[in-house]
């Protein structure tokens, strides 16, 4: 789809009324260029009086194509442009976001901000806005994700379904791009522009009794580093061995985990690194007295755990404009650091970190196919679902296993075996790890290994397929 | 036409160019593209139902879009302006942590080609805007009725020509000062704060408007304005040693109310109860796992229904649409379980309905101009019937014997393709109208649990684990003492069909969510829940705490 034209003159003329003339998108996939981005920016900085402001901008292209049932169910595409207008006077603050950039609407808007922010109590824990600063360039956008359109979207659909229907299988999916530019400006003169592009690709084949399900995923920022061919194989072979379940008590057994699983797990512990909450004595990392767990082994010491925007093409700033850095969380299994943010770090003097994305999990040489060949025993997950928080205090989390779960023993995967419960932490879970595969990227911003836990607790059965 | 509960459908106006069933023709543009009188450059047209009427700046938009899926080859096509807005605003202890109101409008077109859809949206609120959305919108359904074998069919439906809508608010929230939110947020946090042993605590609300104003070529423009309210408030209590800590949260739960349901729902009564749960719960007994009777409060009870009967009732699921990310259902395939599955005992009865005032899934009308609906889906125990949009009625029509859609289509934005959403579900009150006490009285040994906590289902919706915000042992009739660390475990209809009192119209209590997530990409749904109080007889509870 064309974008023309921004919004505001165009709605103009829709109602007749005055506002400034429009300039083209030159190009809707790239969303903002960087000269309209920070003209844009410009232009709402100079609309306000406040003390302070700050712009975030997000705009761009999303398209996706979705099918199930052996058909395409649901196609589309979307051009959106959305600027966050922050503002402060003295420690009160407000922020509002519109997606209309005529100047009366963000006029409008600018000031609908300033009032609230006026309304607002003050604030103690405001941090002045961020003098500028260099932002490195991190490439991030692929031309080949911005140029997945409808119709080869539509050819990656009918290859997993032409297969589908040759094999007797259900094939069910869903590939997702988007492509477009950020930029954050400040009243200081701060200004950072982030072209990026993702693409995520999953897809489900179900035997058509309903007996047997495999998933296979892949996610980057480049389309042209995936081959959906082999994830295709993946899910389809992982389907039709999955047929079948033997029955297999719930308890605690040797587990490996394919890298979708062990990123779940990741997630879950990057979620709960927040400095703050451990020194306020809430979290699974405070320490009677003024302690926090720094320092302590808490993971196995083959495992370590960096945010690395850099490599993974992700944006060099963040949201109020602070510059991405490399951050080590945990360093052979020694918990490094915990998550800062701005006024937490000015208040404990330590230096802020932001919350921790760009993950990179260290890993081992070997394939997951090698670790399964090595392996005594043990249970084959391939993917986790419907994971939630059960107890905070040990980040103990509920979840289940779906799409291909096996039982591997004397060295190959010997049959499929029924999806389970588990109540487990990834503390408990990671504690000790027996063998990493390289690690493999998950998604846009992710990279993890498959790992080999001694023992992970299933705690009931789970007779879904 | 029912009016609603006399909800005000303000001017209800049989559009002139809306011929029963066919194609809305787009008029000459001249008349129609004059400004509103009085429109004030950079406010936007009015695109929602409250002021009765349909803009016909909004109108223009949409049958532009609509004739332009129509011209490229569209047999179906449908087509929403959208403007929402949310506000939040947050607080911890003393202090603001948060102010921000966002507003996000466009268009999106859905179009059938050939029995394949098309969708396509853009923020540019033009004319050609709106004609290259429908033109886009059908040539996708093109590129992909390339690849179809079974091309959609859609349930008829009246054409209803120029309607408005608007949901049961009392204060549009955006009428009212933001001051004076905060100053009801902070006065709540300090009630909380002045508990012996609380620590913490965090309170905010989130308030969503929606103006939307949805065209079908079916022929009915329909405009509505919807408001709804989450207040949410979180109270830690930590021990002196720091050894342990403890949280009631979830203290009250969403309406489809305006800011009078802020002002009533913190009350220093009620934060006082919610503080004294935070902090008795750091000494609470822990429960000994095994098997117990379990009585469940509404306000527990209403998220086990959306897990346990509401995501396996949802139609396309059943059918595999949802296979790769929510899951399928156990509920399948439709031909064999209708009418001959026993979901519980004979006095469990559960409604779908899109019609309670306040309630989260209430509207005028669907994304694809179908009325709302009230009906059963569990009889006497017996499910009898699914959540339906146009395209799905009728491949259960020779089951069900209903033509008609159930009116369950919902797209959450302007840029969302609508498809098939949970409406109101509610577990129906028994004939005796027992309370929570007569229950509990009733009840020998049994775990009370109120609120929700965590919860987790697998993708068939057999087994699910949920614990709760306030567990009570009862022995004898009595509440004897706080649990902690209690959760359960069941297979649904193990666990439906273990419930053996349930309590009647005195107890009945509405809950629901803001939040709910389905389809790929993710699209967020609000909606209700409506139960009274009921017991379950022998399920297995866990004990979750490992320190």
């Amino acid at each position: 789809m064309q974008r023309r034209e921004l919004i505001g003159a165009s709605l103009a003329r829709v109602r007749g009324a005055s506002a400034a003339p429009a300039r083209p998108l030159s190009d809707p996939r790239r969303g903002l260029s960087e000269d309209e981005a920070r003209a844009l920016t410009e232009r709402i900085l100079g609309m306000t009086t406040a003390d302070e402001a700050r712009v975030n901008l997000g705009s761009g292209w999303r398209g996706n194509t979705r099918y199930a049932v052996n058909r395409i169910t649901t196609a589309g595409e979307a051009t959106d442009a959305q600027a966050a207008i922050t503002v402060r006077f003295g420690r009160r603050e407000a922020t509002v976001s519109t997606n209309r950039f005529d100047d009366a609407s963000l006029r409008e808007a600018v000031h609908s901000a300033e009032r609230l922010a006026r309304l607002a109590p003050e604030d103690p824990e405001m941090m002045p806005e961020l003098s500028p600063a260099n932002y490195r360039g991190i490439e991030g956008y692929a031309e080949a994700t911005a140029s997945l359109d409808a119709s080869t979207r539509a050819e990656v659909a009918a290859d997993a379904i032409a297969r589908a229907r040759s094999e007797g299988m259900e094939v069910a999916g869903f590939l997702e791009v988007d492509a477009g530019a950020s930029a954050v400006a400040n009243s200081n003169g701060l200004f950072g522009y982030h072209p990026s592009t993702g693409v995520d690709y999953t897809l489900t084949v179900r035997t058509a009794d309903g007996r047997g399900s495999g998933w296979a995923q892949g996610g980057h920022r480049d389309w042209s580093s995936l081959n959906p061919g082999v994830i295709h194989s993946r899910a389809f072979e992982k389907a039709m061995r999955s047929r079948e379940p033997r029955p297999l008590e719930p308890g605690v057994y040797p587990a490996i985990l394919e890298p979708a699983a062990t990123d779940d797990l990741i997630g879950l512990l990057a979620s709960a690194l927040d400095a703050r909450r451990a020194d306020e004595g809430r979290s699974a990392f405070s320490r009677p007295g003024e302690a926090t767990a720094i320092g302590e082994r808490i993971l196995d010491e083959r495992i370590s755990l960096r945010s690395d925007p850099v490599g993974l093409g992700s944006s060099p700033f963040m949201n109020d404009g602070l510059p991405v850095t490399p951050v080590t969380w945990i360093d052979d299994g020694r918990l490094e650091r915990l998550s800062y943010s701005r006024y937490w770090a000015d208040r404990r003097g330590a230096e802020p970190t932001g919350f921790p994305g760009s993950l990179r999990m260290s890993g081992g040489d070997q394939t997951l196919e090698q670790i399964i060949a090595e392996t005594e025993r043990a249970v084959l997950v391939t993917r986790f679902w419907y994971i939630r928080s059960v107890d905070p205090r040990t980040i103990l989390y509920t979840g289940l296993t779906r799409d291909g779960t096996f039982w591997v023993e004397d060295g190959r995967i010997q049959y499929p075996v029924n999806n389970f419960r588990w109540n487990d932490s990834p503390l408990t879970a990671l504690a000790q790890v027996e063998a990493l595969s390289r690690p493999v990227r998950v998604s846009a911003a992710r990279e993890v290994p498959a790992v080999r836990v001694p023992a992970f607790h299933f705690s009931s059965v789970s007779e879904a397929v | 036409m029912p009016n609603r509960h006399g909800m005000p459908r303000r001017d209800f106006v049989k559009g002139a160019t809306a011929a029963a069933g066919g194609l809305i023709v787009l008029p000459g543009l001249e008349g129609l593209a004059r400004p509103l009188q009085g429109m004030q450059p950079g406010h936007a047209p009015y695109v929602g139902g409250a002021a009765g009427y349909v803009d016909p700046v909004v109108k223009e938009l949409l049958l532009a879009a609509l004739d332009a899926a129509r011209s490229a080859g569209a047999e179906y096509a449908d087509a929403r302006v959208g403007r929402y807005l949310n506000r939040r605003v947050s607080t911890r202890e003393r202090q603001i942590t948060g102010v921000s109101d966002s507003e996000s409008m466009g268009i999106g077109v859905r179009a059938l080609v050939r029995g394949s859809w098309g969708f396509a949206a853009t923020d540019a609120l033009t004319r050609d805007a709106a004609t290259t959305a429908g033109t886009q919108a059908a040539r996708i359904g093109a590129a992909n009725a390339a690849v179809e074998r079974a091309p959609v069919r859609l349930a008829p439906v009246e054409a209803f020509g120029e309607v408005t809508w608007r949901s049961d608010y009392e204060v549009d929230p955006w009428d009212v000062p933001i001051e004076d939110m905060v100053a009801l947020l902070l006065e709540a946090n300090d009630v909380a704060l002045r508990q012996n042993g609380v620590g913490f605590v965090s309170s905010g609300v989130h308030f969503v408007k929606e103006e939307k104003t949805v065209a079908t070529t079916d022929g009915t423009i329909a405009a509505q304005t919807l408001i709804r309210a989450n207040p949410s408030m979180d109270i830690t209590a930590v021990s002196s040693d720091r050894s342990d800590f403890a949280s009631r949260q979830w203290v009250v739960y969403p309406q489809g109310r305006g800011y009078e349901y802020l002002r009533d729902s913190f009350t220093a009564d009620a934060v006082e109860a919610w503080s004294e749960d935070a902090v008795a719960q750091l000494s609470a007994t822990p429960v000994d796992a095994g098997e117990w009777d379990l009585v469940l409060h509404p306000s527990h009870l209403w998220l086990t229904i959306h897990e346990s009967i509401g995501h396996p009732t949802e139609l396309d699921r059943a059918m595999g649409y949802e296979a790769n990310y929510a899951g399928t259902s156990f509920l399948a395939p439709p031909a064999r379980v209708l009418g001959n599955t026993r979901y519980g005992p004979e006095f469990m009865n559960i409604q779908g309905e899109r019609t309670t005032p306040g309630a989260l899934a209430t509207v005028g009308w669907d994304d694809e101009g179908v009325p709302a609906d009230e009906w059963a889906m569990v009889r006497d125990g017996v499910f009898v019937d699914y959540q339906t949009t146009r395209e799905q009625a009728g491949w259960i029509e020779e089951q069900t014997g209903v033509r008609r859609s159930h009116g369950c289509a919902h797209g959450d934005s302007w840029s969302s393709i609508p498809f098939q959403r949970m409406p109101n579900m509610n577990l129906l009150p028994g004939e005796t109208d027992h309370g929570v006490a007569d229950v509990i009285a009733a009840t020998e040994r049994g775990i009370y649990i109120e609120g929700r906590s965590s919860y987790s289902i697998d993708q068939q919706r057999y087994n699910f684990q949920f614990s709760g915000q306030v567990a009570w042992e009862i022995r004898d009739g009595r509440k004897v003492r706080r649990l902690r660390d209690v959760a359960y475990q069941a297979n649904t209809l193990d666990f439906w069909n273990a419930m053996d009192m349930i309590g009647g119209p005195s107890s009945y209590e509405v809950h629901g969510t803001f939040y709910d997530g389905k389809g790929q990409p993710g699209q967020v749904n609000a909606v209700s829940h409506g139960s009274p109080v009921a017991r379950f007889r022998g399920i297995d509870v866990l004990n979750t705490g490992r320190r």
